[in-house]
């Protein structure tokens, strides 16, 4: 029987473009920051998950759970880096809530944290590109962003969608990230604006796409015992995690639009929740391309098959709406610096459950899952969380 | 590099890529492009190699407007899902095709080219792209 787990502390550096700071400096501050919130030592920390996918590519850095334990000054706990892409940061802070509904540890650190401005642009793409098979699929030239470019045609091809509705989404997330200090772009777009942007792998426009950035963000889980020990007002449990993969390559897969991995991993952390579908009261979705968004609220239930860019227009994403999603600007306008994408969305979550979101706050939010995608969705996190009051 | 620069690779690949050949699952009756010992579908452990027929059509496709290291240069080009006849699918880049051009059913087959250059000194990489069937 798995011991209950608790998200006791959270912090963030902003995302953007940090030429001043390097990778441990990001992964420190927000280390740091999230300890603080926490009220509890530093020393209180026994473990540490480092979410990240490209330090090895970009710095030339890897072994960063003894690095950023060092730089954090909390050399002794056991720590190491966690990969799966871009859902490193999602899959990092499984194996923190694995180590501590285990009984092994009573409180545990995860960090997200990528630098992606110390790199050319090309560099950056074919790093990306590293989250597919490298031998048989980018040797042919495929960029990440084509990959997904493969599904988002074969979406509007089958279900006779509009492009300008999916592209929504983009509209949505910038609105939301408005009111976000993290966040990398605070300010809205139009519509007109994003389906004039260049075309990056058609039919996928600039505008679509999430941006590259620098950024970190750190969540402190703990038992139930160290909850007792350090208590605390606002209280968020983690109430469901789940990982799965699915067949690594698009084109290998039966029906490149079923999403396998992401039904299990959906289906499985509801179920260890309890909850249903229309029991979530926030939801952070992987827009890491607009498509990716439209096709996250279907999956997830919220909307039938080739429908849920009905649910962007209609203004049901906002606070106030069926499923107020990525509150505080996902992806596109909060940022997406790979490997921390997955923490951000939980902090997200978090900031949601205590009722500190700000002024996109949705009233009364008992319950968020945060869905993080790696690769075209060959591996996908997902986490539920709930306001324990 | 991100890429890995490396002689050996290229050589263990050549088979696999410049003949086609797939692996077909006793078991469950899937192709799958390369060949590999272990089907991914049905876990069944022996995949027999088969060379795929080189005629196909485009699943789907994008157009590569900023390509990653190695591929400078060469945008915009095509890159496509191509099922082949015998339903086994493959990823491949089109050739001999303006983008504009390319349709979503589109009869392909498949031509031996070069794709890259392992540094200005480096191994060249060659391999089966795709063009339209005239």
């Amino acid at each position: 029987m798995a011991g209950r787990v608790y998200v006791i502390g959270a912090g963030a550096t902003k995302i953007g473009e940090h030429w001043d700071k390097s990778l441990r400096e990001l992964a420190v501050e927000a280390l740091l920051a999230a300890v603080k919130d926490a009220g509890i030592s530093k020393r209180e920390i026994e473990a540490l998950y480092v979410g990240n996918m490209m330090s090895g590519q970009l710095q030339g850095q890897e072994h960063l759970g003894a690095l950023v334990a060092t730089w954090a000054g909390i050399p002794g706990v056991a720590a190491c880096k966690v990969e799966a892409a871009c859902a490193s940061g999602g899959v990092a802070f499984h194996q923190a809530y694995l180590a501590v509904a285990s009984g092994l540890y009573d409180c545990v650190a995860v960090v997200g944290v990528e630098k992606m401005t110390d790199a050319l642009p090309s560099d950056v793409t074919a790093a990306l590109a590293t989250a597919e098979d490298q031998e048989y699929v980018v040797f042919t030239g495929a960029s990440f962003v084509g990959l997904n470019a493969l599904l988002y045609r074969l979406y509007l091809e089958k279900y006779g969608v509009k492009q300008e509705n999916v592209a929504s989404f983009a509209v949505h997330c910038h609105k939301m990230a408005v009111a976000n200090p993290y966040a990398q772009f605070r300010r809205a777009v139009s519509l007109e604006e994003v389906m004039s942007s260049p075309l990056i792998a058609d039919p996928i426009r600039l505008l679509e796409c999430a941006p590259v950035g620098d950024g970190a963000a750190a969540l402190i889980l703990c038992s139930e015992g160290f909850l007792k020990r350090n208590p605390r007002d606002e209280i968020v449990e983690v109430t469901g995690s789940s990982v799965a993969t699915d067949v690594l390559s698009v084109h290998e897969r039966k029906d490149p639009l079923d999403a396998a991995a992401f039904r299990r991993a959906v289906e499985a952390a509801m179920r260890m929740s309890r909850v249903e579908v229309n029991d979530i009261d926030v939801l952070e979705v992987h827009d890491a391309f607009t498509i990716l968004g439209v096709l996250s609220l279907e999956v997830t239930g919220f909307a039938p098959k080739g429908e849920g860019s009905r649910l962007v227009v209609e203004g049901e994403l906002e606070p106030g709406g069926k499923i107020p999603t990525n509150t505080l600007g996902g992806l596109k306008a909060r940022g997406h610096p790979v490997g921390a994408t997955g923490v951000y969305q939980i902090l997200d979550v978090v900031l949601q459950l205590r009722g500190k979101a700000g002024p996109n706050q949705v009233s009364e939010a008992e319950i968020g899952m945060a869905q993080n995608f790696g690769g075209v969705a060959g591996t996908v996190a997902v986490n539920v969380l709930k306001r324990v009051r | 590099m991100v890429w890995a620069e490396s002689v050996p690779r290229v050589w263990r690949e050549r088979v696999r890529k410049y003949r086609l050949i797939g692996g077909r699952c006793p078991s469950c009756g899937n192709v799958t492009y390369p060949h590999r010992l272990v089907c991914p579908f049905c876990g069944y452990e022996g995949l027999e190699p088969i060379e795929l027929p080189r005629r196909g059509k485009v699943v789907t496709f994008t157009v590569i407007r900023h390509p990653p290291r190695g591929f400078e240069g060469r945008e915009p080009y095509v890159i496509a899902i191509v099922e082949l006849e015998n339903g086994a699918r493959i990823l491949a880049q089109l050739t001999d095709v303006r983008p504009d051009e390319v349709r979503v059913g589109m009869e392909v087959e498949g031509v031996f080219r070069k794709f890259r250059e392992q540094s200005s000194s480096g191994i060249i990489e060659y391999g089966i792209k795709f063009r339209p069937v005239i």
